[in-house]
């Protein structure tokens, strides 16, 4: 990412991240900063705490200990600030979570009209440019359940796209998809990422992480094990966890 | 989609799917006799039938003493509701029958054969009554026409217009039905004692909908997400109410609602009402909190992550389709309803039940018990199939959007 313009002001900044299911220790002190028009990829073992951790950053989890502050706003148990960050941040789900019951045109409309209060046709405006930016203006007037997998990824982005937020949290997109259909959903990521967006994704898709991503984090068991670049996380990782797991999810 | 890629090898044409086609004699042979034990079975059934049938029509031709139900109609279909006010019922099945004729073509597109069946039947009905009713059946099949024809010519664009009718439908009912004062010019009030048969049955049913449909969606809600004293207090009104049969729940109403309300006098038929809406709206969260309950868990996450709050996230991503899900359960609630209004006659009420019980107490049409509770039945069996028939082509209607 060299022809972008980094400010360097920090979008996301967390401190000391803990959180509790329970008695088990989920998230043991995450500190991260994520600059503006940053890429982030988090990968680690099955059960790490990657989709817990992502998911504090939107309050999907509560943290129960530490500080997240995103784009300046201090995420508290004040509701008017966490809707607030939940309006500058998209997110994009393992397992597509449209509305069954919507058009994909609905989907994309509902919450730009009920949300930001734009007007219909501003909204449906702004969602067939995004339909047409990841490469489905056609199926606009149909429902999830008769799109492919892919399809309904590719809906889901432009969903979270429609708010115009300032970061694109990613969970697992293309784990639940068909080798065949992975691809059309993460041209349409490393596009998004081309364009400047700040994104956070949880990913074992290598190859994005070699194309686009800016800072690379290995999680184990609740930490950051190590971080980095993705030529030195690829060509010279430190950690002993960090090179097995790679040559475990690089052997197929 | 149409046009075959020119890549594709000649036998990759587009085909379309096989027909399976019958003669009448083909059809037989298979469903009726494919075997000798099958065909055994035919023969036998239609024997019975015919035997069944057979003295079926020689007592409903014959033996039936159906005058009980002709002289004593206007009995049965309203009650003692004054002769001179009948006119505002006949209002009210007239702008029904508009607002059916709107929304059939606005809607139903598709059902030519229904939409000319139910149009031409109350003038098929007109040429058998007479004098006033003949001219006010008339009229009903007018508007049912009138409003298929606007719906022709308006199209889509009057189905805000349709929807604020229904919902204005309703209580423009009551006030038409009930009036509202003696004094000169306006409407006469007919007190709630007058009302009687079909009409108060149809009533009952209504506003018990009508108030126990939103009441249990609340309880639902409230007992699905509510904080825990909301949470408590709508387990215990759920339970306590589904512990109870509804006889004693109309007793209650009629007993109780006076003493929480002193001062207030508040009618028989508003009371009974008050029962019934009490009463199924516990029924009804429950139904609907199975719908709840079927939601996957990502619906609201992804709601909440595009920033709706609550309300927003209860109102359009998580009842639309919990409703949908429980709709047949409801509409079977529903017809339940229709049926269990008939309990108002131990309170003294007289609905379509009640006012079979007082004509069989008629000296000239003592022991008439047949006549009256097949008639009675059928009234309530072609409600029942109409909901049903109704709530068949709402859930096609939707099931295409899936
Ligand atoms: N709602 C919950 N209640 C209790 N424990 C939970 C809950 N969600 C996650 N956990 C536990 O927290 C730990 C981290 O889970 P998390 O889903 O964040 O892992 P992950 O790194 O995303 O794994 P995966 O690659 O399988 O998605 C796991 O041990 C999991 O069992
Ligand atoms: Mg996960």
């Amino acid at each position: 990412m060299t022809e972008q313009e980094n400010t360097h002001s920090p979008m996301i900044i967390c401190r000391d991240v803990h959180k509790w299911y329970g008695h088990y220790h989920a998230l043991r002190g995450i500190t991260m900063q994520v600059r503006k028009g940053e890429v982030v990829v988090i990968f680690g073992p099955s059960g790490s705490g990657k989709s817990t951790f992502i998911r504090t950053i939107n309050r999907l989890e509560e943290h129960q200990r530490g500080e997240i502050i995103v784009d300046g706003i201090p995420l508290t148990h004040d509701v008017r600030d966490i809707e607030r960050i939940r309006m500058e941040t998209g997110m994009v789900f393992q397992q597509f979570n449209l509305f069954p019951h919507l058009t994909v045109l609905e989907n994309i409309t509902l919450a730009p009209i009920w949300v930001r209060k734009w007007s219909r046709a501003q909204s449906e405006e702004v969602a067939m440019q995004l339909l047409k930016r990841v490469g489905i203006p056609d199926q606009a007037r149909k429902y999830p359940g008769q799109l492919s997998g892919g399809q309904q990824q590719r809906v889901a982005i432009a969903r979270a796209l429609a708010m115009q937020p300032k970061i694109m949290l990613f969970d697992e997109p293309t784990s639940a998809l068909d080798p065949e259909m992975i691809k059309e959903v993460l041209d349409v990521m490393i596009e998004l990422a081309e364009s400047g967006m700040t994104m956070l994704v949880v990913t074992h898709e290598m190859g994005f992480a070699r194309a686009v991503a800016d800072t690379m984090y290995f999680f184990d068991q609740g930490q950051i094990v190590e971080s980095g670049p993705p030529n030195q996380i690829f060509g010279n990782p430190k950690e002993d966890r960090t090179k097995l797991f790679l040559s475990q999810i690089l052997s197929h | 989609m149409s046009a075959r890629p020119a890549s594709l090898p000649a036998h990759a044409e587009v085909l379309p799917p096989p027909t399976e086609r019958y003669t009448v004699l083909g059809w037989l042979r298979k469903n009726l006799f494919s075997t000798w034990y099958n065909a055994l079975l035919t023969v036998i059934s239609i024997v019975l039938l015919a035997l069944a049938l057979r003295s079926l029509l020689d007592w409903t031709l014959g033996q039936a003493r159906w005058e009980v139900i002709t002289t004593n109609l206007r009995l049965f279909l309203v009650g003692q509701y004054p002769v001179a006010a009948t006119w505002r019922v006949w209002a009210c099945v007239a702008l029904l029958s508009l607002l059916i004729g709107l929304s059939w073509s606005i809607w139903g597109r598709g059902r030519r054969a229904g939409a000319l069946a139910s149009g031409a039947l109350p003038f098929a009905l007109a040429i058998l009554a007479e004098d006033e009713t003949r001219l006010a059946l008339g009229i009903t099949g007018a508007m049912g026409v009138l409003g298929f024809v606007i719906g022709r010519l308006g199209g889509a664009r009057l189905r805000r217009l349709a929807l604020i009718g229904w919902v204005a439908y309703f209580p423009l009912v009551i006030v038409l039905v009930s009036g509202w004062s003696d004094a000169a010019g306006a409407l006469p009030l007919v007190t709630t004692n007058l009302w009687g048969g079909l009409l108060l049955t149809l009533l009952l049913t209504v506003v018990g909908i009508v108030f126990s449909f939103p009441l249990g969606v609340l309880l639902a809600l409230g007992r699905q997400y509510g904080l825990p004293v909301a949470r408590g207090l709508c387990v215990m009104y759920i339970e306590l109410i589904r512990g109870v049969p509804l006889v004693t729940v109309l007793f209650m109403a009629q007993l109780m609602l006076p003493l929480f309300l002193p001062g207030v006098t508040i009618d028989r038929v508003v009371r009974a009402m008050a029962g019934i809406v009490l009463f199924s709206a516990a029924y009804l969260a429950e139904n609907v909190r199975g719908g709840l309950q079927a939601i996957p868990r990502g619906q609201y996450e992804a709601a909440r992550a595009l920033g709706l709050n609550t309300w927003k996230m209860m109102l359009l991503i998580v009842l639309p389709q919990a409703l949908k899900a429980v709709i047949p359960i409801l509409v079977g609630q529903f017809i339940a309803l229709f049926k269990d209004t008939s309990l108002v006659v131990i309170v003294g009420l007289l609905d379509l039940m009640g006012i079979a019980k007082t004509v069989l107490a008629q000296p000239d049409f003592l022991g008439l018990q047949a006549e009256v509770y097949v008639f009675v039945a059928l009234v309530y069996g072609i409600f029942c199939y109409l909901m049903s028939a109704f709530s068949q082509r709402v859930e096609a209607r939707l099931s295409a959007a899936r």
